[in-house]
């Protein structure tokens, strides 16, 4: 059945707070989820305070802060910090979003972070993405062809070209997936959101000769019509993507070839 | 990878999208007037529900809310345990007594729209 309660394991302490810094600016509350795997302890909450005057705009910014000043413990993935790595993806304030592109929102409430919903974690905010990569590999994600190999390169018209436009920005930073609730509960046959967006990027791409073997590998109850259109993909998506559009014209294209 | 690739696709589900979507359209109308129909017979006498349903327009009303309900009820549960029942046995079991269940009530519900509007009003 599905389970309305938190796995013994994964229940959440409250944590350290840290000290204060010496400092005459604003100082906001961080709550940053902590968990180690080396020391058997169950997860916690972490409060640290920063010095808003003296620290960057974005949630990216105060976590690095904090790992460099107060707590060089604290773990996270992060890289290009300007939303094309997909690597910061985390739960900022109860949404699946970038911690580079996240602005700190204003006013006085804590920030809240959490890894990404519903995955195992690694260590605090860093949660495994195997199975998530495995999706995507599996929708195959590359220019499949029979014709032969042009001399030059594969051409394509402006407009075909346009159809690739809100599908082909997407940096795979799992935001989508893991905010679906049909993910969370089916996560190990449903391909998720990220992987389907991929796989309608590819069927549509006017050079890819291989959109009957692509439709037949997703048409399956669990791969595809595990998408009951909740959306929250779309909602959460940090680079304003709309999943679930993609996975309805996928639908579309099944039923296309049926009648 | 061996967990995505899983057992393979089934190559169906298609035909469940688009029945569910089917039926719900029919239902559109077909609701509100079984609800009005059936909502002006509750408590009327037999000789009222009788002749309600001597004609073919109320009957057929009936029959096909009856038929899409139960058709549209059967694969929306199906989804429903599909998606939160995860032991395999409950699963199995439960999916079976749905389809037997919404076939039976859909059966037995036509049934009985047939024999009243065979009736004579005595």
């Amino acid at each position: 059945m599905v389970e309305f309660a938190l796995p013994k394991n994964s229940r959440i302490k409250v944590g350290k707070t840290w000290p204060k810094p010496d400092a005459s600016g604003k100082l906001r509350q961080f709550k940053i989820y902590r968990w180690n795997p080396d020391d058997k302890e169950q997860p916690r909450i972490d409060t640290y305070y920063l010095d808003l005057d003296n620290c960057g705009p974005m949630v990216l910014d105060a976590i690095i802060k904090i790992k460099n000043e107060i707590d060089p413990t604290l773990t996270f993935r992060r890289s290009c910090r300007e939303g094309i790595c997909g690597s910061c993806a985390m739960n900022i304030n109860g949404e699946n979003t970038l911690a580079c592109t996240r602005g700190i929102a204003a006013g006085t409430k804590p920030i809240r972070v959490y890894p990404l919903p519903h995955m195992q974690v690694v260590k605090d905010l860093v949660p495994d993405l195997t199975l998530f990569y495995a999706q995507h590999e599996a929708i195959m994600p590359w220019l499949d062809t029979r014709s032969n190999t042009p001399s030059d390169e594969w051409k394509q018209s402006i407009d075909d070209r346009r159809k690739l436009d809100g599908l082909y920005e997407c940096v795979l930073c799992a935001c989508c997936s893991t905010s679906c609730p049909s993910y969370w509960w089916n996560s190990d046959r449903y391909l998720g959101p990220a992987a389907l967006l991929h796989a309608y990027r590819w069927l549509i791409d006017s050079r890819d000769e291989a959109a009957g073997q692509r439709l037949d590998e997703l048409e399956d109850p669990f791969k595809l019509y595990r998408c009951h259109t909740i959306m929250n993909c779309a909602k959460t998506c940090p680079k304003g993507l709309n999943p679930a559009k993609a996975i309805a014209e996928v639908k579309k294209m099944l039923v296309a070839r049926t009648t | 990878m061996a967990k995505v690739a899983g057992l393979g696709s089934a190559k169906e589900g298609t035909h469940h999208w688009w029945g569910q979507r089917l039926t719900s359209l029919a239902l559109i109308p077909l609701g509100p007037l079984f609800v009005l129909q059936f909502g002006r017979l509750l408590g009327a006498d037999r000789e009222t529900v009788i002749a309600a349903f001597s004609g073919a327009g109320n009957s057929l009303i009936a029959i096909l809310f009856l038929i899409a309900a139960f058709l549209h009820l059967r694969q929306g549960l199906q989804v429903v345990i599909e998606d939160y029942v995860h032991t395999r046995s409950a699963t199995v079991t439960l999916l079976i007594l749905n389809t037997l269940l919404c076939w039976g009530f859909m059966i037995a519900g036509v049934w009985a729209v047939v024999s009243i509007s065979l009736q004579q009003v005595a």
